[in-house]
């Protein structure tokens, strides 16, 4: 037999209605597998073995009773942003130090709603800031994969960098991840794992702690394109508990696998062959366009001419809407507190020792772009480039373009502490160039490994869709990882 | 906001000052709770003096990935003001964030309307007055918005030497934040502008006005200036919950800041307190917190947007406004200005005499209501939601009058009566025998007896008819005032035989 | 535009996070750095251009005026780091 943890969502369920194994049993695999590797890889925080077996016993149960959910018995990982009901829930942030709540997040509740297993809590940036995962106060995450011939420890991307790792090391069936400005798609290019950004409105916001409210959406991190879907369709609701959620059904996903891409319009936007791109990038590049043009597609070149500022304009937005949702973190009501000799004194330490270094300096530039002054030459006038960049892709899309195909990062995986990024943060932030339009203007974008570079990492493209229009992404990244194939790494854990 | 000042400088409502007159300037941004069963943002109930954070849901204590959603009857309750204060409704408005940190402020934030509120410019009729003469002046004062935004939690300081208590049951309560221009140029002038604002909130059951447990208070803006001067600098004096307190404290500060200016100072711009106990207002918030609140349109809402049909509907369910009311009362009704204003001042008491006075004499309607009842709540302190004595009963009173089963005497004290016990006016007049005698028969009687024991009565009467009065009187007095007085006024000048003229 | 360290401090301040003097200086560096970046926006011609409020076209959704929620004091401060009786405890508040 198999070893149980290297099936995937649509393997394992095919089993366990085959009643081939439990989810029980299903479940006591993931636990060993974490048992034995995660001190390697730091991917969880915080393991729930109890409430795994628990649930999955629950399971077996209703299945037993003919009853199966979409995920019946099926375990997963979960960022740590989500809350779970008495369960970890502090963005990987020592201010929410101990910190579990008393409600479920509307995502999470879904998955369980249909039959999934929570493994546990996993590992990510502060307050999802970040792009290598090193900014968690639980310390770096270590991607599975190594470059040839090479012992360096390389991040997972971040930040959803421990839902990538886990995912990428067998150490959950799939995870769910959230992205603001390449959050899932970033981390599953750097592990050889599929991401998907749906449209902002698709997945609830209700129960995620905030980042920037404006961009951040859930999302799943899975081994295959058919388990991105699965997890979708589950993680994607209607939700009455938040206002921006979008009152529209949602499809089976998996359906759209395998259909053809006869007559499709892929475009292909000059604006992201940038100035320095590796040439492996654009190699890739050029092999998924062939593919697609394989498959039926037509492949037409486009323009975004704002593009350039998505990057800046994000850094402005999402720093502004960030320093106002992280104001509750106050050491009132949750989480730590330090004392002071007053109030204004309570809360400027508890503040200073709660958060991170990456998380004040962008608790700072949101400050500042928002303090009396300067609103007006910053975040107003980066709200105006967020239209014309939203108005660049409706422009193409009215023009007939049906998706768009991108690389997904400007390069493979770097290494844990890399002194240059360390020293400048705007290089971090260029890690996510490819990314953050799709956040700007609340489109899906799905990220789906294509290939290894010289060094034997993975590299990933991304394919950027029409709002609610996910279907399309999942039949076009169908298609690349069938040409593609799968990439796994190579066990040395 | 541009100011611009629509007053002319009046004289009689100058403050001397020791080196010549002063104008005082006064706007008011008056925060008025919103009737609703549950909060702005959350399914949390708004009922006040329920024990420490039961009245709290996880959105109102910004627990971590916790999202508003807004509640429609806020809107609508925001929109009937705008139309009740004759102002511009907005079929767009947003959503912003004010941001400052404070225990009882748990999101960091409070969700508000700063750059597109829900209402924009408006007006509001004051009266002032009656003067000697009677007179009342009235005059507009202008509206410069409303918009919808949060209320902030409670903190108790007085539980413990080094610690505030912190209760959030108020945190997220739907309010209406009002402001008006600088109209306003007395204490008096303020006080009715209060006054009145808060009557037509009660009008359209928007806001129950009930300043004791701050549904409704007011920070008042206080400026002072030579005639015919540009503003001068003011000082916003925070949350002053009594009408009268409003009229203390302009008074107050604007004799602080005439005296200041007087002495060659210059006015700070501040924040100020009114201590009710001195009778003062006080500097609250020291200058190295300047503020900066940082707004931003709320990430978490959708632009608030309705359509004309919304506000349609909400106009053609309005209830009448006290100055509609009080000039219907004057043209219909033929009320002098002065009843129509009291019996207008409150909806209940207006309510109350409509149902008096419907299918009958309104002035003997609104006498009795102005006199009588509203003279008897107040010797009681009762309010008129509280009164014993029902419209209906009231309305019977008059009718008795009216068909002459009882005099005007009798009907005084058939109304204490019924103030005092309760009671159906008509079978207590059957009871106890307090109807009018009409029986001539009976009436002559009385009126011999009387002219018989008095000789000498009748001889003044016969030299000065004029005092045929005194007769009256004593068969009134012998009837126990039971005797129609006309019928006994009639047999009295007949028997004396004093002429009709 | 550029920082300074007063600015730095100002900063800081509003945003309740206390900073040490090699922290504020560091942060001048890192913020200039940043705001920098993002000074190239200022080129983009946004004429007649309206401020994105918000990323999805859809109406606003709204409640019924219906209390559903509360009477749950022991959820709501149990994560609280000071209670007493249901109440929030925090250093006295001077006005
Ligand atoms: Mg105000
Ligand atoms: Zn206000």
């Amino acid at each position: 037999m198999t070893e149980l943890t290297s099936l995937t969502i649509a393997e394992a369920r095919e089993k366990l209605t085959a009643k081939e194994f439990t989810s029980v049993e299903l479940t006591q695999a993931y636990l060993n597998a974490i048992e034995a590797a995660n001190q390697v890889f730091n991917a969880y925080i915080a393991v729930t073995p109890e409430k795994a077996l628990d649930m999955a016993k629950t399971s077996d149960k209703r299945r037993a009773g003919g009853a199966a959910g979409a995920l019946e018995g099926i375990p997963l990982g979960i960022k740590d942003l989500f809350a779970t009901h008495d369960v970890h829930t502090q963005a990987c942030s020592h201010i929410l130090d101990g910190f579990k709540p008393k409600y479920e997040s509307t995502v999470t509740q879904n998955l369980w709603d249909d039959g999934a297993v929570m493994l546990g809590k996993l590992n990510m940036d502060e307050f999802a800031m970040g792009s290598s995962n090193e900014t968690s106060h639980y310390g770096a995450v270590v991607n599975p994969w190594k470059a040839q011939g090479s012992n360096q420890q390389l991040v997972p991307g971040g930040s959803s960098g421990g839902s990538a790792a886990a995912v990428a090391a067998h150490l959950c069936a799939a995870a769910t991840a959230t992205d603001t400005g390449g959050s899932i798609r970033q981390p599953g290019a750097f592990t050889g794992t599929v991401g998907i950004k749906p449209t902002y409105g698709r997945c609830s916001r209700w129960g995620t702690v905030a980042f920037a409210s404006s961009l951040d959406q859930a999302g799943p991190i899975a081994r295959d394109v058919r388990d991105a879907a699965i997890m979708l369709k589950s993680m994607a609701s209607v939700d009455a508990k938040d206002t921006t959620s979008v009152d529209l059904p949602v499809p089976d996903y998996e359906a759209a696998l395998g259909q053809s891409l006869k007559g499709m319009r892929i475009g292909i936007p000059k604006e992201y062959r940038v100035d320095g791109m590796p040439d492996e990038i654009e190699k890739l590049w050029s092999q998924g366009i062939a593919w697609l043009k394989d498959a039926g597609a037509e492949i037409v070149d486009i323009t975004l001419p704002h593009t350039k500022y998505a990057l800046p304009a994000y850094y402005i937005v999402a720093p502004a809407e960030a320093s106002s949702n992280l104001a509750r973190y106050d050491g009132v009501r949750y989480g730590l507190r330090v004392d002071g000799k007053d109030i204004a004194d309570m809360y400027e330490k508890t503040r200073a020792a709660g958060f991170g270094t990456e998380v004040k300096r962008r608790i700072m530039i949101g400050t500042y772009v928002l303090s009396a002054g300067y609103y007006d030459a910053y975040y107003l006038q980066a709200q105006k480039v967020r239209t014309l960049i939203k108005r660049d892709f409706e422009l193409v899309f009215d023009a007939g373009v049906d998706a768009i195909l991108t690389p997904a990062t400007p390069s493979s995986a770097f290494g844990i502490a890399d002194q240059d990024l360390a020293a400048d943060p705007v290089k971090m932030y260029l890690n996510d160039i490819f990314t953050v339009t799709v956040n700007m203007a609340g489109l899906p974008g799905i990220a789906v490994p294509a290939g290894l570079d010289a060094k034997g990492l993975p590299l990933g493209l991304q394919l950027i869709g029409k709002p609610f229009e996910e279907e399309t992404l999942f039949k076009t990244a169908y298609v690349i990882e069938q040409a593609a194939g799968r990439f796994t790494p190579s066990k040395w854990w | 906001m541009t100011l611009v000042d629509v007053r002319t400088p009046d004289p009689k409502r100058m403050i001397p000052g020791a080196t010549g007159d002063w104008e005082v300037i006064i706007g008011m941004e008056v925060h008025a709770q919103v009737l609703s069963r549950s909060k702005l943002f959350s399914g949390a109930s708004t009922e006040f003096g329920k024990p420490a954070n039961s009245n709290v849901s996880l959105v109102d204590a910004a627990m971590p990935g916790m999202l508003p959603v807004i509640n429609e009857e806020c809107i609508k309750q925001a929109v009937r003001t705008g139309l009740g204060l004759k102002a511009q409704i907005n079929k767009r408005s947003l959503f912003d964030r004010k941001n400052y940190f404070y225990p009882d402020l748990p999101q960091g934030y409070q969700i508000s309307q700063f750059k597109d509120p829900i209402v924009g410019e408006g007006k509001i009729v004051i009266s002032l007055g009656p003067d000697r003469q009677g007179h009342f002046e009235d005059f507009e004062i202008g509206i410069e918005r409303l918009h919808l935004e949060q209320d902030a939690g409670k903190s108790m300081h007085d539980q413990h030497p080094t610690m505030s208590y912190v209760d959030l049951n108020r945190s997220g309560v739907a309010l209406m934040e009002i402001v008006s221009k600088p109209d306003m140029r007395s204490s008096d002038e303020a006080k009715a502008y209060m006054t009145k604002l808060r009557s037509i909130v009660r009008y359209l059951g928007t806001c129950d006005g009930n300043m004791d447990e701050g549904s409704m208070r007011a920070d008042v803006n206080v400026s002072v200036r030579r005639p015919g001067e540009g503003f001068g600098t003011r000082c916003e004096i925070k949350n002053v919950n009594s009408i009268r307190f409003i009229g203390l404290a302009i008074e107050y500060e604007a004799r602080r800041q005439i005296a200041i200016l007087e002495d060659g100072g210059s006015i700070d711009q501040e924040t100020r307190l009114f201590d009710p106990g001195k009778g003062e207002t006080r500097s609250m918030r020291s200058k190295e917190d300047a503020h900066d609140y940082r707004y931003f349109p709320d990430p978490d809402l959708l632009p608030l947007e309705f359509d004309d049909a919304f506000i349609d509907a909400l106009r053609a369910d309005l209830t009448e406004l006290p100055d509609e009311k009080k000039a219907r009362f004057v043209s219909e009704l033929g009320l002098s200005v002065y009843d129509a204003s009291v019996l207008v001042s409150e909806k209940a008491i207006a309510d109350y005499f409509e149902a008096v006075a419907e299918g009958r004499d309104g002035k003997t309607a609104a006498n009795w209501v102005i006199n009588d009842l509203l003279g008897a709540l107040n010797r009681l302190g009762k309010d008129i939601e509280e009164t014993p004595v029902s419209p209906a009963q009231l309305g019977g009173i008059i009718d008795l009058i009216k068909a002459e089963t009882i005099s005007g005497k009798i009907a005084k004290d058939l109304f204490e009566i019924v103030l005092t016990e309760g009671g159906d006016p008509t079978e207590i007049v059957e009871s106890r025998g307090m109807k009018q005698v009409t029986d001539t028969g009976a009436i002559e009687k009385a009126v011999d007896e009387i002219i018989a024991a008095n000789p000498d009565q009748v001889a003044k009467v016969k030299a000065k008819p004029t005092l045929a009065g005194w007769f009256v009187g004593q068969v009134m007095k012998s009837t126990g005032g039971k005797a129609n007085p006309q019928a006994v006024q009639a047999l009295v000048k007949a028997k004396l035989g004093i002429e009709e003229e | 535009m550029s920082v300074d360290l007063a600015t730095v401090k100002r900063v800081a301040r509003l945003a309740r996070i206390a900073v040490t003097e090699d922290e504020a200086n560091r942060m001048v560096g890192e913020l200039n750095g940043i705001l920098g970046f993002v000074e190239q926006l200022s080129e983009v011609d946004v004429t007649g251009i309206e401020p994105m409020t918000s990323v999805t076209p859809m109406t606003m959704r709204k409640r019924r005026d219906e209390v559903t929620d509360g009477d749950k004091a022991a959820d709501v401060v149990a994560n609280a780091p000071v209670t007493d009786h249901d109440f929030f405890l925090v250093p006295k508040v001077v006005e």
